[in-house]
Order: C-alpha cells, then sequence, then structure tokens
C-alpha cells in the first residue's frame, strides 16, 4: 500500500478536501440567488435549514469516520483531514443556526428563548452547537498544547455531539423517521467501533 | 378550566336549511355585508400547462379571501400527500402514473341513500364555485389557493342523512401501484379523515375538484379532495372513494397515529402549540427568503363564521 508524501497531503489533499467540503455551501449560496439554474423552491428558508443541517450531520460523521478509517487501513495521513472536517461542522452548524435565527424566526428573541427552552429538539440543537464552540475554539495547536491531556478529554465532547444531532434530527421528523435512522446507525457504528478499540487496547 | 364534552349534534343542526341558503345573514353575521359587493381580485392563474383541463362554468363565491394567491407553481409542487412520498417535491415528482379517472366514490353509513356513484353523478348536478382559501398547514407554513369545488353540505344532502349520523368520515384511494408512498407503512393506510357532521355542513366545507381554473392535478389530491380552510391542511384528505356517515368519531390517520400531537379537530389555533414547534406565527409559502413571519388568526382567520361550531367547547383539550 503507498502513502502520500506529507508535501501531497498539505499542497493537494488537504486544498481539495477543503473544496469538497465547502462544495454544499457553494451549491445553496447559487440556490439562494437562483444563480446556475438552481433553486429552492417554494420554502427556501425550510429547504436551506434542512440542507445545511443535513449536510453538517453527513460531515460530523464523516469526521468521526477517520479515526476507524485510520486504524483500518493504516493510512495515517487521513488523521490530518479531522481539524479542518470539524472546522467544517462547526461552520455547517453555524449557518444552520444563523438561518434559523434570522431569515426562519425573524430575530424574534421571545420566540426563540421560547422554542429553545421549550422544544427539546431546538434545545438539544443548541447544547450541540454550544459543544461545537467549544471544540471549535480549542482547536488550534496553542490550546492543544495549553490543555495537555485535558484536551483529549474535552474533545470526547464530539461523541457526545453526534448524538445529540442524531436525536435532534429524529425529533424533528413527523411521522418519517427512515433517514435519522439511517444516520443514527451510522453513528452507532462509529461510535462502536471506538468500544471495540478501547477493549482490544486493554486487553 | 372549562372542559366540557361537545355538544350533542341534534339532527335540526343537520340541515339548517333556511339559514344555510341564507347568505345574505351569514354575511352579515361575518360582517362582510358592507364588502359584498367588493369581489375578490380573480385567481392569477401565472403559467399553467396546457394538459390541464379547464373547468366551465365556474361562479365567484363571497366566501373567497382577498388575498393574493399563490402562484399556479407553489401550490403544485410544495405538498404534503404521503402517499406519494414524504418530500414536500415527492407528490409533484411521483404522481405522474396516478390515474383520476375514471372515478368512483362510494356513500355508505347512515344515510337513506347510498351506493357507488361515478365521478360525474357526484359532482355534476352542483355549480362548482372558486373559492380562494387561505391554506394554514400544521407544520406552520401557509399558502392561498384558489380551489375550484362544490359545497360538501349541499352534496350530503342528496343522500338524506339520518339522526344517527353525528360524524363523516372519509377515505383516500388505495392504490400502492400508483402511489409509491403507500409501500411504506409510514401511516395506516389508507389515509382517513372525518368531521363532526356540523362541520362537514358548514357552507365553507367544499369538495375541490380543481384549482386555478383547471382539474385538481393529481399531486393535489385529484380529482376529489376535501377543503376546511379553518382547519389544520392535513384535515383536508385528498383522492377520496369512500364518504360515510356515522354514529361515533371515527378513525382519523394522523390523530390515531400520534394523538399526543395531532387532534381530531385540528382547528387552527395560535394559542395551542405543536409539542415540537409554535402555531403562533406561519411563513407564507411564496414570499422569499427575507419575508417575516405573519402571525396565525384563530381558526385561520375564519373565526367569524365558523366559532359558532364551538361555543361551549376547550380548545385547548379539544385540539
Amino acid at each position: 500500500m503507498s502513502f502520500p508524501t506529507t508535501r501531497q497531503v498539505r499542497w493537494l489533499i488537504k486544498p481539495a478536501w477543503f473544496l469538497a467540503c465547502l462544495t454544499p455551501f457553494t451549491w445553496l449560496t447559487l440556490a439562494v440567488f437562483e444563480l446556475a439554474g438552481l433553486s429552492l423552491g417554494a420554502d427556501p428558508i425550510e429547504e436551506t435549514q434542512h440542507f445545511i443541517g443535513i449536510w453538517a450531520l453527513r460531515l460530523l460523521l464523516i469526521t468521526l469516520a477517520l479515526t476507524p478509517i485510520r486504524l483500518l487501513t493504516a493510512q495515517a495521513w487521513v488523521i490530518q483531514l479531522r481539524r479542518m472536517t470539524g472546522l467544517f461542522v462547526l461552520f455547517y452548524v453555524s449557518v444552520h443556526f444563523l438561518n434559523y435565527l434570522v431569515p426562519d424566526q425573524g430575530l424574534d428573541w421571545g420566540a426563540i428563548v421560547e422554542d429553545i427552552v421549550e422544544r427539546p429538539f431546538i434545545t438539544l440543537g443548541t447544547a450541540a452547537l454550544t459543544c461545537l464552540i467549544m471544540l471549535g475554539i480549542t482547536s488550534t495547536n496553542g490550546w492543544r498544547r495549553r490543555l495537555g491531556r485535558r484536551w483529549q478529554k474535552l474533545h470526547r465532547l464530539v461523541y457526545v455531539v453526534g448524538i445529540l444531532a442524531c436525536t435532534h434530527f429524529w425529533w424533528q421528523v413527523k411521522l418519517d423517521t427512515l433517514e435519522p435512522t439511517v444516520y443514527a446507525g451510522i453513528l452507532a457504528v462509529l461510535l462502536g467501533s471506538r468500544i471495540v478499540s478501547y477493549k482490544r487496547s486493554k486487553g | 378550566m372549562l372542559i366540557k364534552k361537545p355538544r350533542d349534534i341534534k339532527s335540526s343542526d343537520i340541515t339548517p336549511e333556511s339559514v344555510y341558503l341564507d347568505r345574505r345573514k351569514l354575511l352579515q353575521a361575518a360582517g362582510l355585508s358592507g364588502t359584498a359587493m367588493l369581489l375578490p381580485q380573480a385567481a392569477r392563474p401565472g403559467d399553467i400547462p396546457a394538459r390541464y383541463k379547464k373547468l366551465e362554468g365556474v361562479i365567484k363565491s363571497h366566501y373567497s379571501t382577498s388575498r393574493e394567491p399563490n402562484s399556479f407553481e407553489d401550490v403544485t409542487t410544495y405538498n404534503n400527500f404521503y402517499e406519494f412520498g414524504t418530500k414536500k417535491s415527492d407528490p409533484v415528482d411521483n404522481s405522474g402514473n396516478f390515474k383520476p379517472q375514471p372515478w368512483s366514490v362510494t356513500i355508505d353509513g347512515e344515510a337513506e341513500v347510498t351506493g357507488t356513484f361515478g365521478l360525474e353523478d357526484i359532482v355534476g348536478p352542483h355549480t362548482l364555485e372558486e373559492r380562494i382559501y387561505r391554506l394554514r398547514c400544521v407544520e406552520a407554513w401557509s399558502m392561498v389557493v384558489p380551489w375550484i369545488g362544490i359545497p360538501l353540505g349541499d352534496l350530503l344532502k342528496r343522500f338524506k342523512p339520518t339522526s344517527k349520523a353525528k360524524y363523516v368520515a372519509f377515505e383516500t384511494i388505495m392504490r400502492p401501484g400508483e402511489m409509491p408512498g403507500q409501500r411504506r407503512s409510514i401511516l395506516d393506510w389508507p389515509y382517513r379523515e372525518g368531521l363532526r357532521i356540523d362541520e362537514a355542513m358548514h357552507p365553507l366545507t367544499i369538495l375541490a375538484t380543481g384549482l386555478y381554473g383547471v382539474a385538481l392535478p393529481n399531486q393535489n389530491g385529484a380529482p376529489l379532495r376535501l377543503v376546511i380552510p379553518w382547519k389544520y391542511g392535513f384535515k383536508s384528505i385528498k383522492s377520496i372513494v369512500r364518504i360515510s356517515f356515522v354514529e361515533t368519531m371515527p378513525y382519523t390517520s394522523w390523530s390515531d397515529t400520534l394523538p399526543r400531537e395531532y387532534g381530531f379537530y385540528a382547528n387552527v389555533n395560535p394559542e395551542v402549540d405543536h409539542p415540537r414547534w409554535s402555531q403562533a406565527r406561519e411563513r407564507p409559502i411564496g414570499a422569499g427568503f427575507f419575508a417575516a413571519k405573519i402571525p396565525t388568526l384563530m381558526l385561520n382567520g375564519y373565526a367569524d363564521q365558523v366559532a359558532g361550531l364551538y361555543t361551549g367547547m376547550d380548545l385547548v383539550k379539544n385540539f
């Protein structure tokens, strides 16, 4: 099995990955302005909310898949994509939240606070965003150094974010839970792989 | 707290013909007498594909709202019709193979006249009316739709319901071959809905056969659907093949599947939130990305006409 060089990862793979992660956002931007023949249909706010939310969840699951992929394939470089992908998750969730705050709720703070307090799926979504912001802030090398061993512990929060995100999706759908079930299933496999490798390392 | 049983429906409530025919009185009661002469603006057709059959002999109605209708495209591409899939775009994408002709409707239950009738026998004797109604979905969005149809009450009376007919139950066709959504048991198919008979007889309640001057597109519930403008959209059952007069409250798909979230009455009510979202405001479809939400009106703005149906009822309990 061949491995890309450090140079290839840095100058080829990472920029390509960056553009790949940005693609859904680019598509959305074009569709919002009805460019390139794209459109969000009759309810653009709702469509934006769903589209950006589902891509945030997909990227989160991809982030969580990188470690098991490294373990399975011995391709150590994939781990270098993890921080960038995680930060894209934060970016997509922020757009998701801003779309809720501004176009959807029109910055009606009374209604927003009521939603966050009274509607469990929105409470969970807000909690997930709060966790992601903490992870984003502490994602720099400086914070990693400063926090030392605690950094690893803190960043296990991403597992909690995964559970929050899948539950948020599940509780949001009206009746047809097929799609949230698929995502929850993938999350279960990814979290399960951690348990397996933890048990193996214990021996 | 006021918790009362729904009042019993007396036989006299079933056919309030004198009141019913006296439109002037109703309009006065609705505070519309002064504006009765000001007919709402005709619905703007926009681009309507030629394949849709134009409906002839349609008269206008004083029950229409003066609000600007949504475009034909909004009305026919943004639909909840789970028989064709659960996404808003599924009904238009997946209903191409559905055959709304020929069509028949079975009328049964507590009525003197029962049987199975062709669509022409059901609709033919009535004058088609354009009714531009506000539509409020339980998901907190809304549209304005220029329906074409007949008052349901006028039709029901032809079958002479007996005094035992306290409710009217409706059923959608079961055709998994043509309706891909029915191949998965998301709801307990066929879709069923129901009304109290006085709600069914109310002049605002119509059976629609068209919109925007043409026969109903498949994704909107061809060829025959209910429209009850003061209730959440899911009450307005589509592609109806059975209408039954019954004595007890019938099974209704959403309220019996998720009774905590959806009620039998499902009256639009900004003060009673869905457990997962507020019903105080609604997003008008077609208003663009930065349009503000608008306040939801009690009984979707039809309170003057229909609030009397619910006198003494606790609308929080009977949501």
